[in-house]
């Protein structure tokens, strides 16, 4: 029965990280670049909502809105200040360390607001725990919450991209940028609106993050943005079913391994999948191979 | 037209050399007269720790042209297989002298470093950009990860090696040496500023003799456009990985350095987590990729500088970042570059209007 227990925990935790790898893939796909600011977006969003809803008293659903509309904003921001003049630049080195740089921003100006002392999250799910089998498996409605959004998200997702033009926009500005903009596609307006839908979801993964797991620091973000990349090259890089299924094995894997391997071994763990996958198949599960021409 | 440009390079290191051994001779001075805060004094080792590893990480970064997030794993190995060494020998043989077994804990900790650096480097090395810098940071903190649950105890039957405080098969007047969080307690204090100088030098010409040899030309090469090099005959990945577990054996001797610096060392977030590498990239990033002097000074200043700074202490790090992301735009955005060309080619103008007139 435990093994069920830790395996909805684990689909749980994978969701999320579903949802950050979404934001990661998307904007890889598009801008071809690593936004290693996502994670610290995470964490803008979840002290958006507790701002409102812990500090304010406002309704949780308040909370979340406006996390999310604060987070595209931001998410829109970071792009057109700090991505957008390095998107020809020379080196593709320059735009990974300006994002390291918003990174490290990020998380010292919520350090400065805030402190560095952990918040108590309070959680927005006001479920009752669901009981099965005699109470032996105990579903959290954070639980529920979390899987069911996360599958209605990707299933927008999905349906976004292929059957609305912006989403067309967006996938044919991933094939080519060149071409893309011959057929009159807004390529600028296009990734601005990645980036937007990337934040937007970020919001979302950081509220049910933190009522999942209830301690809220400047640097909650940092190490979940780093699994949520790894759960992106999991599934292979650019590819929107990818990081669902990379979110959901490795939200899996690591609560297998917390259970049964060792507690402080866990992040190990995920980095070792990592790099197994990165040798062996170095294009992901879904993703696709491109041959690099001279 | 050759002959001009070695002289060149070598007046360039006469310089860098030069910086080094003067701010040991002043730093010399004020510490004979008395005219030194106990702060500045508790700074000086640290200093060079950083300065050996933003050089160090300049020959990945700068010179191989490959991110590296990792660096404070290396140092991490280095740190600990040091103190390891030494505490070992405290126990087994208290008779040795300080020196030597400082000398050879640094050996050690340098070849634990750059063996790592190998077998980490093999892998690694087999992928670009994004996903290399990824990948150095999964290293570094698995690294960190594995030293904090390892547990070495000592008894007459030898060494014990175990992965949790209990399970370790130890007789009971054993001790341990390392202590999984807990790290290793009573390294001896064996650094001091005079020897973290020499060795600062050692990094310095190892470095800058690389790279001004027909080694470090290679591994420009290879940066600067690696199919290019690869049909010119370039073992790419011999000179990759040589670079990197160069890098990677330097950042090992700054950990020794480190640990014999402290009476505790532990491995936490703060000290060999990403962290620190980003911060050691930060170094680096400042004082010019690729610039060996530059990174070394930009070393010294930033962390001197909150310290003698202390009402800015909070804003540290946002300053940091602050001035990461503003350097980067100034530095690479093409709209940039652009307009200070055309603020220089003004300039020049200027100066050759006022000649004439």
């Amino acid at each position: 029965m435990s093994f069920l227990t830790y395996l909805i925990n684990g689909i749980s935790l994978g969701s999320v990280y579903a949802l950050i790898a979404l934001g990661y893939t998307m904007v890889y796909g598009i801008a071809k670049m690593l936004n290693f600011a996502h994670g610290d977006v995470i964490m803008i969003g979840a002290f958006t909502t507790y701002t409102i809803c812990s500090t304010m008293g406002l309704p949780p659903i308040v909370g979340v809105l406006v996390a999310v509309v604060v987070c595209t904003v931001l998410g829109m921001a970071i792009e057109k200040i700090a991505y957008k003049p390095l998107r020809k630049a020379s080196s593709s080195l320059a735009v990974l360390i300006t994002a390291i740089g918003i990174s490290y921003l990020l998380q010292n100006i919520a350090l400065i607001i805030f402190g560095a002392n952990s918040k108590s999250f309070t959680s927005i799910v006001s479920m009752e725990p669901i009981r099965l089998a005699d109470g032996q498996i105990n579903i959290t409605g954070e639980t529920v919450v979390t899987i069911l959004s996360c599958i209605v998200i990707m299933i927008g997702l999905m349906l976004f991209i292929n059957k609305t033009k912006a989403g067309q926009a967006m996938l044919a500005v991933s094939e080519d940028k060149g071409a893309a903009q011959l057929m009159g596609i807004n390529v600028n307006g296009t990734i601005a609106l990645t980036f937007a839908i990337g934040s937007a979801l970020a919001a979302i993964a950081g509220v049910l993050l933190c009522s999942a797991y209830p301690s809220l620091t400047p640097y909650t973000g940092s190490m979940p943005g780093i699994k949520a990349f790894v759960a992106a090259v999991f599934g292979g890089i650019g590819s929107i079913p990818g990081a669902f299924i990379g979110g959901i094995l490795l939200g899996i894997i690591e609560i297998f391994g917390k259970a049964y391997i060792s507690s402080q071994m866990a992040d190990a763990i995920v980095f070792g999948v990592l790099i197994v996958v990165l040798l062996v198949k170095p294009t992901g599960l879904l993703g696709k191979n491109i041959q690099e021409k001279v | 037209m050759k002959k001009m440009n070695i002289s060149k390079s070598s007046k360039n290191n006469m310089i860098t050399y030069g910086i080094v051994i003067i701010a040991y001779v002043v730093m010399q001075i004020l510490l004979g007269t008395g005219n030194i805060s106990s702060l500045m004094k508790g700074m000086l080792v640290p200093l060079c720790v950083y300065a050996i590893l933003a050089v160090s990480l300049n020959l990945t970064v700068g010179i191989l042209g490959e991110l590296s997030l990792g660096h404070a794993g290396f140092m991490c190995v280095g740190a600990f297989s040091g103190a390891f060494f030494s505490k070992y020998m405290v126990i087994a043989a208290p008779g040795m002298p300080g020196a030597l077994r400082f000398f050879i804990a640094i050996l050690i900790g340098a070849v634990m470093a750059g063996l790592f650096g190998i077998l980490i480097g093999i892998p690694v090395l087999r992928l670009k950009g994004d996903y290399l810098a990824i990948v150095t940071l999964a290293f570094g903190e698995i690294i960190k990860n594995l030293v904090n649950i390892l547990h070495v105890g000592l008894d007459e039957k030898g060494l014990h090696l175990a992965f949790t405080n209990t399970s370790i098969k130890m007789s009971e007047n054993g001790t341990f040496i390392i202590k999984g969080a807990q790290g290793i307690t009573g390294t001896p204090n064996d650094s001091g500023f005079t020897i973290s100088i020499v060795l600062l030098l050692i990094t310095l010409f190892i470095v800058l003799n690389l790279v001004n040899s027909r080694t470090g030309r290679a591994i420009m090469a290879i940066r600067d456009n690696t199919i290019a090099a690869e049909s010119v005959g370039i073992n790419i990945t011999k000179y990759k990985l040589m670079a990197f577990s160069i890098s990677a054996a330097l950042a090992g001797v700054a950990g020794v350095l480190y640990a014999h610096n402290l009476s505790t060392l532990t491995a936490l977030p703060k000290n060999f987590g990403y962290n620190m590498s980003i911060m050691i990239l930060v170094f680096v990033v400042l004082g010019g990729i690729g610039s060996i002097r530059g990174s070394m000074i930009a070393a010294v200043i930033l962390t001197l500088l909150p310290e003698l700074l202390r009402g800015l202490n909070n804003y540290r790090m946002l300053i940091y970042a602050i001035v990461l992301i503003v350097m980067m735009l100034f530095n690479w955005a093409p709209k940039c570059i652009e307009w200070r060309e055309r603020l220089m080619a003004k300039l020049k103008l200027g100066k050759a209007a006022k000649e004439v007139s």
